[in-house]
């Protein structure tokens, strides 16, 4: 439907755009009550906007769904952070900082599309703090060696991608144009682990081992980013409907796992499952699912890392508390002076 | 305070808008959105503006807010002819 799965990520993205721009420029005969315009407008495949009125629980469900996108990419910066001060040279410790800066820019993109639904800042970062909303189960894991840096870039930003794409069609406008913005930075991010990876596996057996080993722990994982199978997906229905979701958990997934197999093939690394197999008959891989009761045990908070993560982030944050007030301070005082 | 931000892309563009951000003053405002959204050289100029200095018409009249350009054709070139041979117009 929208082209070739396997385009290249710029120009999906790119595609992604002039449809929207087409679509806002045609003509809907819109119906005269409210959830008929809402209707209309989602589906001509036009853009939902912050002032228009929708459905309670459409602004809910994006309002959990960005929101959740937004705090992973801000957890999201502890795992690689971990490795900017022992980063193997000053141009990959160059490249990892500008990547880590990159995550907490996306996470502010999200926050700011999700504030456009009504909900503040500050109750975003307190629902992160307190628990009540969840990150990516995946920042959960361990970064145990610089080849994990490697295999984050490859595996879960490739994930995030293979997911992150077709929001770039998502019908709330706001969350869209967020998503094009980071998916334009992704591909980047995408690019170094591979790099990473590459330059490991072809360089001495023990640099080979260490890129092997990371793949072997993080590929698994990277499967579960998509969520639990269909069947058991509890908000894609819904989701598809209004046009928020564009394909289902196992779509993508299997459309990771296509990509990947041509990709290993070239970094000369084995992808940890002896039943991957081209399977001729429905023109894809067959592979092994993720440990599922695994990913719902990680969500509901015992994973390698959870605790250290979260602390990580509500010390960052009260440390930062005096840093806030001072600005906000001095911006009080230099108003009064203006006076 | 929460910020919206409008970026010049290169010389001889509009400003656009390109999304918000919080900032306890319009100079931070200006340099977190130089963080934020030029990481790339996407601009070459930077507007911060309070989001409760902005009045925004509303969608819900937005029918009859825009209806009286709907009837008036005559304000688009195309709705004139042009005889034959007449040139530069």
């Amino acid at each position: 439907m929208y082209g070739n799965d396997f385009a290249p990520l710029l120009e999906q993205v790119d595609s992604a755009e002039r449809d929207l721009q087409q679509a806002a420029g045609r003509d809907v005969a819109a119906g005269a009550d409210l959830q008929g315009y809402f209707d209309t407008i989602v589906a001509a495949d036009q853009k939902i906007e912050p002032r228009d009125w929708m459905p309670e629980a459409y602004r809910k469900t994006l309002i959990r769904q960005i929101a959740q996108h937004a705090h992973s990419e801000i957890i999201g910066m502890q795992p690689e952070g971990n490795w900017i001060s022992r980063a193997p040279s000053l141009k990959r410790k160059a490249i990892l900082l500008a990547k880590v800066q990159d995550e907490a820019g996306h996470g502010l993109y999200l926050y700011a599309a999700a504030e456009t639904l009504g909900i503040s800042r500050d109750e975003l970062v307190e629902m992160l703090i307190d628990g009540r909303q969840k990150y990516s189960s995946i920042f959960n894991y361990p970064t145990l060696t610089w080849a994990d840096v490697g295999a984050i870039g490859w595996l879960v930003d490739g994930a995030a991608i293979v997911n992150q794409v077709p929001l770039c069609r998502c019908s709330y406008g706001p969350y869209a144009r967020a998503m094009i913005r980071v998916c334009k930075e992704e591909s980047f991010h995408q690019r170094q682990g591979f790099e990473i990876l590459h330059t490991l596996s072809h360089g001495t057996p023990e640099q080979k081992a260490m890129a092997q080993d990371a793949v072997d722990r993080w590929w698994y994982p990277s499967l579960a980013m998509f969520g639990p199978p269909d069947g058991d997906s509890t908000h894609s229905e819904r989701s598809m409907a209004w046009k928020i979701k564009r394909f289902t958990n196992d779509e993508l997934r299997q459309r990771f796992v296509d990509m990947c197999v041509q990709q290993a093939g070239i970094l000369d690394l084995r992808i940890p499952d002896p039943d991957l197999r081209w399977d001729e008959a429905r023109g894809q891989h067959d592979y092994t699912q993720p440990d599922y009761d695994e990913l719902m045990r990680v969500i509901k908070g015992d994973g390698p890392c959870n605790q250290e993560r979260m602390e990580h982030r509500r010390r960052a944050h009260s440390d930062g508390a005096w840093v806030r007030a001072a600005a906000r301070t001095y911006a009080e005082k230099r108003a009064k002076n203006a006076v | 305070m929460l910020f919206e931000v409008f970026i010049r892309p290169r010389r001889g563009l509009s400003h656009a808008h390109v999304g918000s951000l919080h900032a306890p003053d319009a100079e931070m405002a200006l340099r977190n959105a130089r963080d934020v959204y030029t990481r790339r050289q996407e601009g070459v100029s930077i507007w911060v503006v309070p989001a409760t200095e902005i009045t925004a018409s509303s969608p819900d009249e937005k029918d009859a807010f825009f209806a009286p350009a709907a009837d008036k054709v005559y304000r688009h070139p195309t709705f004139y002819d042009v005889p034959e041979g007449a040139a530069h117009i």
